[in-house]
């Protein structure tokens, strides 16, 4: 529901980079998500990554399919094509976007339901076939759309906002990522831009496959006592905000850790995610250490978070292909048609 | 008593039974081929269940100086090399015909028919004293057969030497054990079996410059020439071989001489929603782009063809159609996916189809459905079936004007947009429905916009308002109707003497129906016939149908599907339109239409005898 334009009014002392585009042309609409929202993070790192890496904001595809988190491509890079696929299908329509002119910068958005659930399929081809993208997985453990039921990344015994309690196991994207053969695999957290920047940063650099799980919470569906372990203030701020007749409006949670140091996160329904940064010696080129290292945090009841995994010899899913070096979409009749006379030589040999 | 024998030239039906995987195909072929090079049109079929070896199959050569390339129905000559189904096999033998099998092991009298002409010839045993492996004997022993038949049915061994020639060629060692082994057959037959078989060929001109192809192959083709750069395809008979021709004709004319590189990518998808996500993101991204299916990857493609439609993204879907429901037969021939594939989706949605009736069209409307897709930024569904697609039928050769330039639609370039050219991605500047596009990347600051399968105004900015969204569902209407324009026009056989009855038909009927005409008419029914080529459908069809008292719609399907297309958008009087439906899975013959025809016209023509009022 996008009514509200923003002004186009730059202040003319805005910082430019190096194309002499402000942070303001990396913006789109207004978002039209929850206040507080975890997802808004990730936009405005986004915005923040392209604005630093001097990308024409034109040059970037960004595809998404269906949810909160595919929503959000309309609130960042306004002057770039967005494409709100189907639910869970981006990967395929982001494949045949790549395959059609490898020259632009490919940005798929997705959330849990639509990449750990209805599309668990695509998420793990795309990431076999190595298609050269940035893949952000917006990740707060619900359905917000649809108002609250779980989602495959809900952890086993979290209880949804009806009072249901989740028995099934949770899908882990990271780990799949990493067996699917992703070349770029990262965790972070939508309030901790410090790092989650210039991790946004590197995928978008990576030729490859490239993949971030970031767990962004939900303020709307997350907002109930559903947890014994909940902090006695966020009880409290819970209680006056809820006899607004409105969504409760919050504060984004944000985070400021070092590296190697693990913080407890109180999360909007009161719980706890206790996320675990990656030594600054943590070697993100041996995959088997990533995949042991992300279970044993698990083992801990820790979330680890930084660059897992980074190929150090990624290919892309063209050079599997050995595709041709111009865009396909620039290519006419003249360089696709094999003409007449192949035609009948063709024919001379099916008689 | 003497035995009727069938006793023709250059006209019967021959029927192969094998057991699958012991290399009859390429024996099959060869003999198939070779009246083609005396002159004489064949039509093979191949008939095969879902199995992939050691189960039985069928191949049936319609030999037919006519050229008709239907199929005939009946047997005279069954080559029975099966023995699990050699009953059904001897039973389907016209009386007066023939039975040719392998008489190295003895068979009981009750095994044969006392109507039909047995043929036995110890193929075991010959192969078995000149080949030593195991393999070689199995295989050998097909040619064996084909150098018999050639030697009874009087074909040309140098017809045959030269096909074997060539598919042996600079495969010396292949060559020599494949003459060989016909030369045996060949010789073996002419001293022990003369005048044993009464189905005869001789050298004919009805062939010309043809071409023997397979329709998948055709489409394939199409699509290269029609300029698809993408792919994506998840195996599925019967339409499998389709994007396998095209991926080896693109290695041989799509690899750029200079780099080495290839212009195009094919992606074996991880199913079929993937595959249509493929061709829609690339389609999106200005490429052409198909994906080739059959029924039950039309059903999950539907949600994807949804958006493309309302989201107005190129597309082309080529459904080589198979018996359905649900996994139905999938390796026997059907139209029955006529209604879907024009309805495909939630909510108010119609597509564009067309309908080819061989190979030369399937590699025609192969490329025009690239430039229909473009220009009319919609799905388009190429309306195949087994019948075309997986047997060889012969055709006018392909033909491509080099002059011929890709039409890539409505697409905004940087320069217009810089020209001050207005653009809004839904709206109709033209009147013919068709808005303006823009590729990502093309420019700076102008002409970006957000596709969504949600509602939108005409400049793609998300909008819930009911002005907005009826403007956008009128305009995707008058689209459709604009797309008549641009579509191939029925096509009108007329009858050879004023007909009061008409005849619609479509695809893969084609070459029955026209035998079948043929038939009626030395019988004294004359019918027109229009084939319908494509839906939306012209004015003419509906013209075609109010000037005549009945028309005959006949199609391969259980529920009229085409003709209730008919009623519903041509606003044809369902009262004038009487179904002849063939279902069974197997090929509509001409025999078939010409009976059920002939039947109802009788049964028009009798007048009731008038009562008395009082009885």
């Amino acid at each position: 529901m996008t009514y509200v334009l923003k002004p186009k009014l730059h202040h003319p002392m805005l910082a430019k980079n190096k194309l002499g585009f402000t942070r303001r042309d990396y913006e789109g609409k207004v978002s039209t998500l929850c206040a507080g929202c975890g997802h808004d993070s990730i936009s405005a790192a986004l915005i923040q990554a392209f604005f630093q890496l001097d990308i024409q904001p034109h040059r970037v595809a960004k595809l998404s399919g269906i949810g909160c988190s595919s929503k959000t491509p309309d609130y960042f890079l306004g002057n770039s094509h967005g494409f709100n696929t189907v639910h869970g299908r981006m990967p395929s329509v982001l494949t045949g976007a790549n395959l059609a002119n490898r020259d632009l910068i490919y940005l798929g958005v997705s959330g849990d339901g639509d990449s750990a659930s209805i599309g668990l399929g695509q998420f793990a081809h795309v990431m076999r076939r190595g298609v050269n993208m940035t893949y952000i997985l917006e990740n707060n453990g619900v359905y917000g759309l649809t108002k609250g039921q779980f989602s495959a990344t809900a952890d086993k015994g979290s209880k949804a906002k009806k009072g249901m309690v989740n028995a099934d196991a949770a899908v882990d994207t990271v780990s799949l990522a990493l067996l699917m053969g992703a070349t770029f695999v990262a965790r972070s957290f939508s309030g901790d831009k410090q790092q989650l920047t210039p991790l946004v940063e590197a995928a978008i650099w990576h030729q490859g496959a490239a993949f971030i799980d970031v767990i962004s919470p939900c303020v709307a569906f997350n907002n109930h006592p559903g947890s014994t372990k909940s902090y006695d203030y966020v009880r409290e701020h819970n209680e006056a905000v809820n006899r607004l007749d409105f969504w409760p409006s919050r504060d984004a949670i944000t985070v400021d850790y070092s590296e190697g140091g693990v913080i407890e996160v109180p999360q909007h329904d009161g719980s706890i995610i206790k996320l675990r940064k990656l030594d600054a010696e943590y070697d993100p080129s041996d995959k088997i250490n990533a995949i042991t290292h992300i279970a044993q945090a698990a083992a801990k009841g820790e979330v680890l978070t930084g660059l897992l995994y980074l190929a150090p010899d990624a290919e892309d899913l063209h050079q599997h292909l050995n595709t041709f070096e111009a865009p396909f979409n620039r290519l006419g009749e003249k360089e696709l048609c094999p003409g007449s006379a192949l035609l009948d030589k063709i024919n001379a040999g099916l008689r | 008593m003497s035995m009727k024998r069938i006793e023709s030239l250059n006209d019967f039906v021959v029927k192969f039974a094998n057991v699958n995987g012991s290399g009859s195909a390429s024996a099959n072929e060869l003999f198939a081929k070779s009246f083609l090079r005396m002159g004489i049109p064949v039509s093979p079929r191949n008939i095969f269940p879902s199995n992939i070896q050691g189960l039985p199959t069928w191949y049936e050569v319609r030999v037919t100086e006519k050229g008709w390339l239907g199929r005939r129905g009946g047997v005279d000559l069954m080559v029975a090399m099966n023995p699990q189904t050699w009953s059904q096999d001897v039973k389907e033998i016209e009386p007066g015909g023939y039975l040719f099998y392998d008489n190295t092991k003895p068979l009981p009298p009750s095994k044969f028919r006392d109507d039909v002409n047995v043929i036995g010839m110890p193929l075991t045993e010959i192969s078995n004293a000149t080949f030593t492996d195991a393999r070689e004997r199995q295989l050998f022993k097909n040619i064996i057969y084909v150098g018999a038949l050639s030697a009874l049915m009087d074909i040309e061994p140098g017809v045959i030497a030269e096909l074997i020639g060539e598919q042996y060629k600079g495969k010396e060692k292949l060559l020599k054990p494949n003459l060989n082994a016909f030369q045996m057959g060949f010789n073996y037959a002419g001293e022990k079996l003369k005048g044993m078989l009464g189905l005869k060929v001789k050298r004919a001109y009805a062939v010309g410059d043809r071409i023997f192809m397979e329709g998948n192959a055709a489409a394939a083709l199409g699509c290269v020439y029609g300029g698809a750069t993408v792919c994506a395809w998840y195996p599925i008979t019967p339409s499998s071989s389709l994007a396998e021709a095209f991926t080896r004709y693109c290695q041989k004319l799509r690899v750029d001489p200079d780099s080495g590189k290839n212009k195009f990518a094919i992606i074996q998808a991880e199913d079929e929603l993937a595959s249509i996500g493929i061709v829609c993101g690339a389609g999106w991204n200005g490429a052409r782009a198909f994906t080739a299916t059959s029924g039950p990857g039309i059903s999950l493609m539907s949600e994807f063809v949804g958006l493309a439609y309302f989201a107005e993204i190129p597309a082309v879907i080529i459904d080589v159609q198979r018996g359905g429901p649900s996994t139905g037969m999938p390796t026997r021939t059907q139209q029955s996916d006529v209604l879907k594939c024009a309805y495909l989706s939630h909510g108010d949605t119609k597509h564009v189809l067309l309908f080819p009736e061989d190979p030369h069209e399937c590699f025609n409307f192969g490329a025009l459905s690239l430039d229909l897709a473009e220009r009319l930024q919609t799905p388009v569904f190429l309306m195949t079936d087994l019948d075309i697609g997986m047997n060889q039928r012969l055709c006018k050769p392909l033909q491509w004007d080099d002059a011929r330039v890709y039409d890539r639609g409505k697409v905004m370039t940087a320069e217009m947009l810089d020209g001050g050219k207005e653009f809004g991605r839904y709206l109709d500047v033209d009147g013919d429905g068709i808005p303006y596009r823009t590729y990502p990347g093309t420019h700076e600051s102008k002409g970006a916009y957000f596709t969504r399968g949600t509602s939108k105004n005409p400049y793609a900015v998300y909008s819930e308002a009911g002005a907005d969204y009826a403007y956008n569902m009128e305009r995707l209407l008058k689209k459709h109707d604009f797309a008549k324009t641009l579509l191939p026009k029925p096509l009108l056989t007329p009858a050879r003497e004023p007909a009061r009855f008409g005849c619609i038909y479509y695809g893969s009927t084609s070459p029955s129906m026209h035998e079948a005409l043929e038939a009626l008419a030395d019988k004294g029914i004359f019918v027109n016939a229009l084939r319908v080529r494509a839906f939306p459908f012209q004015d003419e069809i509906y013209d075609f149908c109010q000037s005549h008292a009945k028309v005959f719609v006949v199609e391969q399907n259980r529920d009229a599907q085409l003709k209730t297309l008919l009623v519903n958008e041509a606003g044809v009087n369902p009262a004038c339109l009487i179904s002849v439906l063939h279902y069974d899975g197997t090929p509509i013959t001409a025999r078939f239409i010409a009976r059920e025809i002939s039947e109802i016209v009788s049964a028009l023509n009798v007048r009731p005898i008038k009562k008395d009022k009082a009885a």
